[in-house]
């Protein structure tokens, strides 16, 4: 568990910010200028701030008022960079086992070659960084972070100077490091689709503040939050592959309710979280007859908030889970939703790309 | 080898070793100050930079002539030293000496250049994986410099090969104690009949001279190949 209170003034934005990360992924959320690398780097020690502590597990790695700061080199936290920033002098193997040489000999060893085996590097131990393609750079980033024996691992917007397909090539690393690795990661980032992929929990900042923090369903599904912005908005469901079906669907258990997606890559009874996205849902008054969408999910109106455009975020509180929905303001108006009021929400079953649908043990505790 | 008299041998093998201690030993402080002057923000730091350079734009006599005033048995550190036995005026060791601080500035260039060049977030990366600040330097930047050190120490070898001016006023001109090479050239042209003496000493210091060049430069594309260039 790691422990986060500090503040901080800068020329552009002052920063005060307070927040938990437990074991799992912690995304911290926000924009650029929100102050996330400014956290990670207080928390890595390269930054010292004016006033604040830190502690992780039963250790205090900063604290002003009794004077206390571990250096970076003390604090055993593993930081995969942005730009990855290997030894461009060591060979991929000299890389990963870098941290080891300085490790306390009695800390837990991560074994090299099960890292190897779960990042995909072992044809590249003898290479050098000039040699990578940048997503073998980071994947090799995230083995040296893994391998100097971390109570705790800092990720600083590591997909983003990759491009797409390099970032799907990454990111199921990230969700095998989340769901087998069992120390807290704290995750920067900026994207809505990372984060609905890979958090555990959330902690959105905004201008140097904590806006909202909590597990990601809650945080996602909060429709006063939106934290991704209206257009990427949407809510997390978690779920249970039933069976596939002969026509290419798969069918999934979430809450009791059947839910219907193209098929899923995964075996019959694997865990899966489902990104909904707001404005590919419909509402209804009554249970719809008749139409081509498979997915309809009995629900009762949470909460609704309206902006100055057209449009208004309703949350509806399913057996599922909390789902968001983008519709007009008008059609709120003409169904006269309200909270308490029930209704249907309907969501096509194509509507769901596979990058919505991943691997999820995000219920472990 | 009989081509070359006693006399030139002396000056030769003198000068070889007044420059390879000059450079050796200057190296360890030549890098720190060479690291210093890159990467710390420290008050007078345009002062010590004002100094390193110092010897590079004064006449090399008067350096000669201040490392007399301060190393000479007279002088404060030479008073000081001789306490202990050490004595460097008139000395070979104050040939190397005068060579090593004539060199310095040069060495002082190279590596900086060097240094500037190594991105500090491999070094902020080398402490979050647990080592401190000597160990993330030893095993990352140095590495990494390892061909600006190669030529720093180069140059400042070959310029304490063929330093003159300082070397003659601090420690004269004394056959077999502190005649190098250079000073022997010029003592072989003041005699009648010495010029093909010179001669032969002007093209061995031509050969040494070039020998170090291509050595360094060897040296250099072997590291640099070894670092993969990026």
């Amino acid at each position: 568990m790691l422990s986060v209170t500090f503040r901080q003034q800068f020329t552009v934005v002052a920063l005060d910010v307070s927040f938990e990360a437990p074991t799992g992924i912690t995304v911290l959320f926000g924009g650029s200028g929100s102050g996330k690398t400014t956290v990670v780097n207080t928390v890595a020690g390269l930054m010292r701030p004016k006033a604040g502590r830190v502690t992780l597990n039963d250790r205090v790695l900063f604290d002003h008022e009794q004077s206390v700061w571990v250096p970076p080199q003390g604090r055993r936290i593993g930081y995969i960079f942005q730009e990855g920033r290997l030894f461009p002098h060591l060979t991929v193997r000299q890389n990963l086992l870098f941290g080891r040489w300085f490790a306390p000999k009695t800390a837990p060893r991560e074994d090299l070659d099960q890292i190897v085996a779960m990042l995909g590097i072992a044809p590249l131990m003898a290479r050098r960084p000039g040699d990578l393609s940048g997503g073998e750079k980071q994947r090799v980033a995230i083995g040296r972070a893994l391998l100097s024996s971390p109570d705790l691992i800092l990720a600083d917007e590591p997909l983003a100077a990759l491009d797409t397909a390099r970032k799907e090539e990454i990111l199921p690393y990230f969700e095998r490091l989340r769901d087998q690795v069992k120390i807290p990661v704290l995750y920067v980032s900026h994207s809505a689709a990372e984060v609905a992929r890979l958090a555990t929990s959330v902690v959105v900042l905004k201008d140097g503040k904590v806006q909202r923090q909590g597990s990601a369903t809650e945080v996602l599904g909060d429709a006063s939050v939106m934290p991704t912005g209206v257009r990427a908005a949407g809510a997390l469901l978690n779920a249970r592959l039933k069976r596939h079906h002969a026509d290419g669907l798969s069918e999934l258990d979430a809450g009791g309710l059947s839910l219907f997606l193209p098929q899923v890559h995964q075996a019959p009874g694997s865990l899966l979280r489902i990104r909904i996205l707001a404005h590919d849902v419909i509402l209804s008054r009554q249970k719809p007859e008749g139409l081509s969408a498979l997915n309809i999910l009995p629900g009762e109106v949470e909460a609704i908030r309206g902006g100055d455009g057209p449009g208004a975020m309703v949350s509806v509180k399913t057996d599922a889970g909390r789902i968001l929905a983008r519709i007009t303001r008008r059609s709120v108006g003409t169904l006269q939703l309200a909270p308490g009021v029930t209704c249907y929400a309907v969501v096509k079953s194509v509507a769901i790309a596979r990058s919505d649908v991943s691997g999820a043990a995000a219920a472990h505790p | 080898m009989h081509w070359f008299g006693p006399e030139e041998w002396q000056a030769i093998s003198l000068s070889l070793k007044v420059s390879l201690w000059a450079s050796l030993l200057t190296l360890p402080v030549g890098i720190f100050t060479a690291y210093a002057l890159a990467r710390w923000e420290f008050p007078g730091k345009q002062l010590v930079n004002g100094l390193v350079h110092l010897p590079l734009i004064l006449p090399p006599v008067v350096t000669g002539y201040l490392l007399l005033l301060t190393f000479g048995t007279q002088g404060v550190f030479g008073g000081f030293l001789q306490q202990f036995g050490i004595v460097l005026a008139f000395r070979w060791s104050g040939a190397a000496l005068a060579a090593a601080i004539m060199g310095f500035p040069l060495m002082v260039r190279a590596i900086r250049l060097s240094i500037e060049s190594v991105d500090p977030k491999l070094e902020e990366a080398a402490a979050t994986l647990g080592a401190n600040r000597f160990w993330s330097f030893a095993t990352v930047t140095l590495p990494l410099i390892l061909p600006g050190v190669i030529a720093g120490t180069i140059l400042a070898f070959a310029k304490a090969m063929g330093e003159f001016g300082a070397t003659i006023t601090f420690v004269s001109n004394i056959p077999g104690q502190t005649q190098t090479l250079p000073s022997a050239i010029y003592a072989f042209l003041q005699v009648p009949g010495g010029e093909s003496a010179a001669l032969r000493l002007v093209l061995i210091s031509v050969v040494i001279a070039m020998s170090a060049l291509i050595l360094s430069e060897l040296l250099a594309r072997r590291t640099s190949k070894r670092i993969g260039g990026g």
